[in-house]
């Protein structure tokens, strides 16, 4: 796969080729198409859209909480505000964002086939994402929703007069994209490898897809009945959860989150694989352990799944099934760690160089380490009932959300922009945004942990005032954070008309997707691919440098 | 690949052949079934735990629904699965006249097993057993038991919508066999049609036990 002239590129490539993007104009085939990068571009701009709607609720919350008074919105609005903000960020961002855009793009390429397997069912997920965001939208421009983005129920089935149902109904419908994402994923990766193309030989981006595509597959349809059932109580006053009827809201939380907490892994697993691509390539060697990064990756789906118990330690659970969920929990933190480890042994007496998604990969090391060592603070039941629904547990999250899920997105994004765009991006411009997201991240969420510590609960709009200069650094980082986010969005599509045209392999890295022409054709490779080599073998070839 | 498969006018562009191309919706529909199984299952969990609670009532409001309706209800659905299966083997062998007639039958047996349904449902509403303001139950257990009514309508009812969505479908296939559009070598839709049918025959037969036959009779 590391063949210093590629045969599948003709040698003098004329000006204007035919690629994906050119090969048709208008609304319409753009619309209708059934080409899975053109797909993977549909879900970037809608995607994108919903992100900045969700940091915007979020640049609220932060000016509320400058000050201690609750001085900026009403109670009653600042529910709806974090709701808003959790409900379109987990379910319309970061669950599509790096499957959706990276995923739908790369794996047809990186598995040398022309498509996926159902290209019309990928274009229908697109549609039912789009259709279920709308509900959403109209909860949101119709007065919003106040339930948090847990819905938990009585409250959401009873007593909430806001728009539960719209937000609800827009959540179970995205859910079926995310479902019928993940089936198409594992039809293909199972069917659809060019030859030669050995489980062994994938690269780690689709390993990671594939255990993603389980959990999307095997947990969403989970939570779409619990919700389904939230709506039938809330509508037509079926009694399930109600204990007034003796329905058991407890038992809401075990569905909710059977779903939602591998939900985080359907977040930090494709960001995972776009690390391990990325790690190996700007270290110029080949990637340590691949088989337990692949296996690793395996291991997080699966325990990922018997987990669920600890977002319940204070809900009333018997003790033998919090301390057996704590065991569990500790568990996932084993993969997790081996990834890690992994990644550092490879840049180990590595040629690393740092480009933009390298930074972005180094940062990602950093704050998924912080990020999961303080999962194991509340994964511990006594720790856990002292920061329960406090900001530590805020802090925790965002750290692996953000801090792992959003610097994977970007830096896969900056890895193989020359790709889906056939432009470069301008390096030193995205080197100081790579920058100045770090630095945002760090001083709006670390913080946040010593707030959590000191016991200011989530979720009020008003504190004591002895938390004012905590929450002032956060709220100065948020704006940091802010910009930086801004930055790629201004300079990517700057590249599109002003960017030098990308050549097919601008990091010298090894994979399919590198040996056809950026942009590809609408059929991905002028000639079908044949794998020989291992993957990531940095060690042959030209490109290594290393003394 | 070959070229009589290449232009074989159902074989997509992104498969090699139509083995190829069989073997990935095989799986894909597998993959399907699989998370219907997970969507039902969030109810049938939610089942298992009340009726554990509330052993009593939920028997005692089993009680009140038709067994024999529900029994006959089983007997048409599991004919319509046979029936669906000699469709399948009817497109096997390439006979056309018979897969419509037993796609039609199909949808015959589903319509009847909706019809009671309605039936259910509409003597449900008469006694005031469906959940709610006007939900009336005779003794100390009516809480649970409109719980009981509440799961009984909630499984029911998705059970019910995954008929209503398979019948068009089966029709749709049944005008589309008319035409001549399934062969030996190309039948996927139906093959794949009859997987989801005998999925959701299945899944009736464990509501039937679990809702109309709880406790002594």
């Amino acid at each position: 796969m590391t063949t210093t002239t590629s045969p599948l590129i003709p040698a003098a490539a004329p000006r204007q080729r035919t690629h994906y993007l050119n090969a048709n104009y208008g609304v319409l085939s753009w619309l209708l198409t059934t080409d899975h990068k053109r797909i993977a571009i549909l879900y970037l701009v809608t995607i994108s859209a919903m992100f900045f709607l969700g940091g915007s609720f979020a640049v609220a919350i932060r000016l509320e909480l400058v000050t201690p008074a609750g001085d900026l919105f009403q109670s009653e609005t600042y529910n709806k505000l974090f709701t808003m903000h959790g409900i379109v960020m987990v379910f319309f961002f970061l669950i599509p964002s790096i499957p959706a855009v990276l995923g739908n793009f790369l794996i047809p390429l990186m598995i040398g086939a022309r498509d996926l397997a159902f290209p019309k069912l990928n274009l229908a997920s697109w549609y039912i994402f789009v259709f279920g965001a709308l509900f959403s939208l109209y909860a949101i421009v119709n007065g919003g929703v106040d339930t948090g983005w847990t819905f938990y129920p009585p409250y959401s089935t009873s007593f909430s007069n806001t728009q539960v149902l719209a937000a609800g109904l827009g959540i179970f419908i995205t859910g079926f994209s995310s479902i019928l994402t993940g089936l198409n994923f594992i039809v293909t990766i199972h069917k659809m490898r060019a030859p030669g193309l050995t489980w062994f030989r994938l690269p780690l981006f689709v390993w990671a897809h594939y255990a993603t595509s389980l959990i999307m597959v095997l947990g969403t349809p989970v939570i779409a009945v619990t919700i389904l059932m939230v709506a039938l109580e809330r509508t037509l006053h079926l009694g399930i959860f109600d204990p007034a009827l003796g329905g058991d809201p407890v038992l809401f939380q075990h569905l909710f989150w059977f779903y939602s907490h591998p939900a985080v892994y359907i977040m930090i697993l494709p960001a995972m694989g776009v690390i391990s691509e990325v790690v190996t390539c700007f270290s110029r060697k080949r990637i340590f352990g691949y088989e337990v990064i692949a296996a690793s990756s395996m291991a997080i789906a699966i325990f990922g799944f018997l987990v669920w118990g600890h977002h319940l330690f204070p809900a009333g659970q018997s003790t033998y099934a919090g301390v057996v969920f704590s065991l569990l929990s500790y568990l996932v933190a084993i993969p997790s760690a081996i990834k890690v480890f992994n990644w550092t042994a490879t840049m180990y007496k590595g040629s690393i160089k740092l480009d933009t998604p390298m930074l972005y990969a180094i940062g990602f090391l950093g704050l998924f380490t912080i990020g999961g060592l303080t999962g194991l603070f509340v994964a511990a039941v006594g720790v856990d009932i002292h920061v329960h629904d406090t900001y530590f547990v805020v802090a925790h999250f965002h750290y692996i959300m953000v801090g792992g899920a959003i610097m994977g997105y970007l830096g896969g994004l900056h890895f193989w922009w020359p790709k889906i765009s056939g432009r470069l991006y301008p390096e030193m411009w995205a080197r100081v945004a790579a920058v100045i997201v770090f630095v945002g991240f760090n001083l709006t969420f670390f913080p946040q942990f010593i707030l959590g510590y000191l016991g200011m609960p989530r979720r009020y709009h008003a504190y004591t005032e002895e938390f004012q200069v905590l929450n002032v650094m956060s709220s100065a980082g948020a704006s940091i954070l802010g910009v930086g986010y801004l930055l790629p969005m201004f300079y990517f599509a700057w590249s599109m008309r002003y960017g030098a045209p990308a050549p097919a392999n601008p990091w010298g890295a090894t994979g399919l997707e590198w040996q056809t022409p950026s942009p590809p054709v609408t059929e991905n490779f002028p000639v079908q691919p044949v794998v020989v080599d291992e993957a990531y073998e940095y060690a042959k070839g030209r490109e290594v440098t290393v003394v | 690949m070959s070229e009589a498969a290449h232009h074989h006018p159902a074989l997509a562009h992104h498969f090699e052949n139509l083995g190829e191309q069989k073997e990935a919706s095989s799986l894909g529909m597998w993959l399907f079934i699989a998370q219907e199984v997970m969507f039902f299952g969030g109810m049938f969990l939610a089942y298992t735990v009340y009726r554990n609670l509330y052993p009593a009532a939920f028997a005692e409001a089993s009680h009140h629904l038709d067994w024999k309706l529900g029994g006959i209800n089983t007997a048409v659905l599991i004919l319509s699965s046979l029936t669906m299966a000699l469709a399948v083997r009817a497109a096997a062998l390439g006979n056309r006249k018979q897969i419509v007639l037993f796609l039609i039958a199909t949808v015959v047996l589903g319509s009847i097993f909706l019809g009671v349904k309605v039936v259910e449902y509409g003597d449900k509403f008469e006694h005031h057993l469906v959940p709610g303001a006007h939900f009336q139950f005779p003794g100390p257990n009516a809480r649970p038991a409109q719980i009981f009514y509440s799961l009984y309508f909630a499984m029911t009812g998705l059970h019910a919508l995954h008929m209503i969505i398979g019948i068009p479908i089966l029709l749709v296939l049944a005008w589309l066999a008319h035409r001549g559009r399934y062969t030996p070598a190309y039948h996927t839709p139906v093959e794949m049609t009859g997987l989801y049918w005998h999925f959701v025959d299945i899944v009736w037969i464990f509501l039937f036990p679990l809702l109309y036959l709880v406790g002594p009779h």
